[in-house]
């Protein structure tokens, strides 16, 4: 009986991958445990090993593949002496992605989020002749790194894994290359420990970049973040800033729990003395994360894992930098405003997407920076749909909706024409089953749903 | 408490150590003087009192060079009057007013001075001790030459994060020097109750750290310990721990009644080990000065304190405008 050998998923958030190299050839014996191929995930190439024994009877997939999906049937197994039957390959629920369930609203808005970028960016981030190239999320983090590196010998990398492993999620791919050990330094396990050098460091004349491996792990050195590194410029008379980045995933990635799917957007936006940026897109990954090296003050850079290996349009300029604090329309419309920023955007842009069909215009805002943050683009917003809802993965309790809904509360009454709605993350640790765990996070239908209702439709 | 170690020929001119006994004294005054302002209500919150642990600071100063950086908790006067900062500064934000080293928006606790590479002031305990590690990382990094003091204490001691800093310090070698003001009540946590080993500086064993006991009563002991510390960084062998030995007279804080301890206690400690009469001691003993030039040296330093008060009462509150001030640098 033939076995389908099919493409792996090897992270969390993997969802094609590269069949990079076969190492086994058609007729070849083999048994289980042997590597059979090497497979670049989003993260990094992996070896990839056979789970049965048999004879490799027939390759389905050639090395050098691009884009193979998760669970597409790459190669075909018999037993010895058995013939590879003619169909094999694309047979009905193994060719399906192995994760719909988890992103569907993330996969489907992928391909259509740059186009819309072209068609409607009222206020551009670059003058309108700048050439674009794609780029993803991960690489336009590790340029902006890399060109403030370049530009001034007083900023370095530390944190868990960014130097001779790359980066746990690859950000840092190349920069211990460049720029070397001194530079680029792997701390030890120890996030209490490595946050306060940093602040120390920052005190003393540097300008850091502290990567968490997410900001999960945060949570040990909060005191350091919060009670050092934000409120000594203030305690000190304006004497001893702090300039230093603090960055790295936060949010749910994919089936990892409770203790690693956290969004700290409204965590940090609390508090006085940082600056807190959380990009969607990937030239708002590189202009913002540019603007936070420079900045002279503590900026939470949030990050997301499912956005890593988001391709969008990337100006190519000498310097391209977004400043904080100012927010981004990506789609004008009259009829309502719908406010996310980060991943909520993916829900965001496909709401508007679908409302449009229905004869729905939404204009969608993305906050891009949570501290300080533009209610004014908001207010702006909504003074012409007169209607908002908002979107993020975050809880309900004290969220960054809350925060936009009080806002134009107490600035916009007079305009709204119905209540605002946050749609949030529920209000549960995240769960790790599949079908939980999509429950937990916002949908797409949920955004469209709460247009509706402020619309009275 | 261990033994006073003698110092069989102090390595210091009667001139160093007359300074010694001024710097000393100073830090006394001062802390008399705030605690009365306290009681007067001119002082609010927290106050953390230096009385009896002069010497620590004052050796260790002795053994700094200039652009040497120090940084400690929230038990901070001495420190910054012993590296230079202006009393009349420290005192008005003690007061909480317009003319204090943050302008009155740090108090007690919270004081810095880049001109006088003084760092803090730290409220949390033991959160200066990676920060001064963070200092000596930048030091390293510029190739300066420069070593950091990072004070804490034996309640600190105790933290996770100053074994987290223990390990990067000495994995990258980094030149600071850990200095443990053991004055052996955490609050009022007799160190017995609260450590398991009776000996903190053992515990840099375990990150390959050298470490030394050192009487903190004698200033003399604590800036010859202080110079081998600041020798063996500077040398780029990585950080040294020097374990304090003090005692403060007072309570963890104005309003700690310190029924921990005995009166017999604190009074054995402040008649046979008191740092600034030991130094007077040895000044009057060896000639170097009369009764009557120590009795001008109080004069003046009592004057140096009365200023400050006079400064600290009269400097205006901050102006309400403060309040929105110093949250963000200048981008």
């Amino acid at each position: 009986m033939p076995t389908e050998i099919l493409m792996p998923a090897l992270s969390p958030t993997m969802e094609e991958g590269t069949l990079a190299k076969w190492l086994v050839k058609e007729g070849d014996t083999v048994s289980a445990g042997d590597v059979i191929a090497e497979i670049e995930t989003d993260k990094a190439t992996m070896e990839f090993e056979a789970v049965d024994e048999g004879v490799m009877g027939r390759i389905l997939v050639t090395e050098g593949t691009q884009n193979v999906a998760v669970n597409t049937p790459i190669a075909v197994l018999v037993e010895e002496g058995e013939e590879v039957p003619d169909q094999v390959g694309g047979t009905g629920a193994a060719a399906q992605p192995a994760k719909p369930a988890a992103q569907p609203a993330a996969a489907a808005a992928q391909p259509a989020a740059p186009a819309r970028v072209e068609a409607a960016r009222p206020e551009p981030d670059w003058p309108e002749d700048t050439k674009t190239k794609k780029q993803t999320v991960r690489e336009a983090l590790r340029d902006a790194m890399a060109e403030e590196m370049r530009a001034d010998g007083d900023v370095f990398l530390m944190g868990e894994e960014v130097a001779e492993y790359q980066g746990a999620y690859k950000i840092s791919q190349g920069l211990l290359d460049e720029f070397g050990s001194k530079r680029v330094i792997d701390t030890p396990i120890t996030e209490h420990g490595f946050t306060g050098i940093g602040v120390g460091a920052a005190f003393g004349g540097l300008r850091p970049i502290v990567e968490f491996m997410t900001f999960n792990f945060a949570m040990q050195a909060m005191d350091q973040i919060i009670n050092s590194a934000a409120k000594t410029l203030y305690m000190s008379g304006g004497q001893m800033g702090c300039p230093i980045v603090f960055r790295g995933p936060s949010g749910a990635a994919a089936r990892v729990g409770a203790q690693h799917s956290q969004d700290y957007a409204a965590w940090y936006a609390h508090i006085p003395g940082l600056k807190v940026a959380m990009p969607y897109s990937a030239s708002d990954a590189k202009g913002l994360l540019k603007s936070a090296i420079r900045d002279p003050n503590p900026v939470i850079f949030l990050e997301n894992e499912i956005l890593y290996g988001r391709s969008f349009d990337v100006p190519v300029m000498e310097d391209f930098t977004v400043p904080l604090g100012k927010a981004r329309i990506w789609r004008e419309g009259s009829d309502l405003t719908i406010v996310s920023f980060g991943i909520g955007m993916t829900y965001a842009l496909e709401a508007a997407e679908k409302l449009a069909e229905e004869g729905i215009e939404a204009e969608v805002i993305d906050l891009r920076c949570l501290r300080p943050i533009d209610t004014a683009a908001v207010i702006a917003s909504v003074q012409k749909t007169n209607r908002c809802v908002t979107v993020e993965e975050g809880w309900p309790v004290a969220s960054i909706g809350n925060y936009i809904s009080a806002t134009l509360m107490q600035q916009a009454f007079d305009w709204l024409d119905a209540p605002v709605i946050n749609v949030t993350g529920k209000d549960v640790p995240m769960p790790y089953a599949a079908n939980l765990e999509r429950h937990a996070l916002v949908t797409t239908p949920e955004v469209i749903e709460a247009a509706k209702q402020v619309c009275y439709r | 408490m261990a033994a006073r170690k003698t110092t069989a020929k102090p390595n210091v001119s009667p001139e160093e150590l007359t300074q010694y006994y001024r710097d000393m004294l100073l830090i006394r005054r001062f802390e008399e003087k705030a605690g009365q302002l306290y009681g007067m209500g001119l002082i609010g919150g927290f106050c953390h009192l230096y009385i009896g642990q002069e010497a620590v600071v004052v050796g260790l100063e002795a053994a700094a060079e200039e652009g040497d950086k120090r940084i400690t908790s929230y038990r901070d006067h001495g420190h910054m009057l012993a590296c230079g900062m202006d009393p009349n500064g420290v005192m008005a934000e003690l007061t909480g007013r317009e003319g204090g080293y943050s302008k009155g928006k740090g108090g007690s606790m919270h004081m810095f001075s880049r001109e006088k590479h003084f760092y803090g002031g730290h409220g949390i305990v033991g959160a200066q001790v990676p920060l001064g590690a963070g200092l000596a990382f930048a030091d390293k990094y510029k190739g300066n030459g420069r070593v950091t003091f990072t004070y804490f204490g034996d309640g600190a001691a105790n933290q996770g994060q100053v074994y987290e800093t223990f390990n990067m310090a000495a994995l990258w070698d980094l030149p600071v020097v850990f200095v443990i003001e053991n004055n052996q009540y955490a609050m009022g946590t007799a160190m017995k109750r609260s450590t398991s080993t009776p000996d903190i500086y053992h515990r840099g064993n375990a990150f390959g750290i050298p470490g030394e006991m050192v009487d903190g009563m004698d200033v003399l002991a604590v800036k010859a310990a202080g110079e081998k510390a600041v020798k063996h960084c500077r040398a780029g062998k990585g950080p040294y721990i020097l374990e304090i030995k003090t005692y403060r007279y007072r309570g963890h804080s104005m309003s700690d009644p310190a029924k921990y301890r005995t009166r017999e206690e604190v009074s054995k400690m402040r008649e046979e080990r008191d740092p600034i009469d030991h130094v007077r001691d040895m000044l009057v003993q060896g000639g170097h000065a009369s009764e009557e030039d120590l009795k001008a040296i109080d004069k003046e330093i009592k004057a140096v304190v009365n200023a400050s008060a006079e400064f600290a009462r009269e400097s205006p509150e901050p102006a309400l405008d403060e309040l929105w001030t110093d949250i963000y640098a200048d981008a």
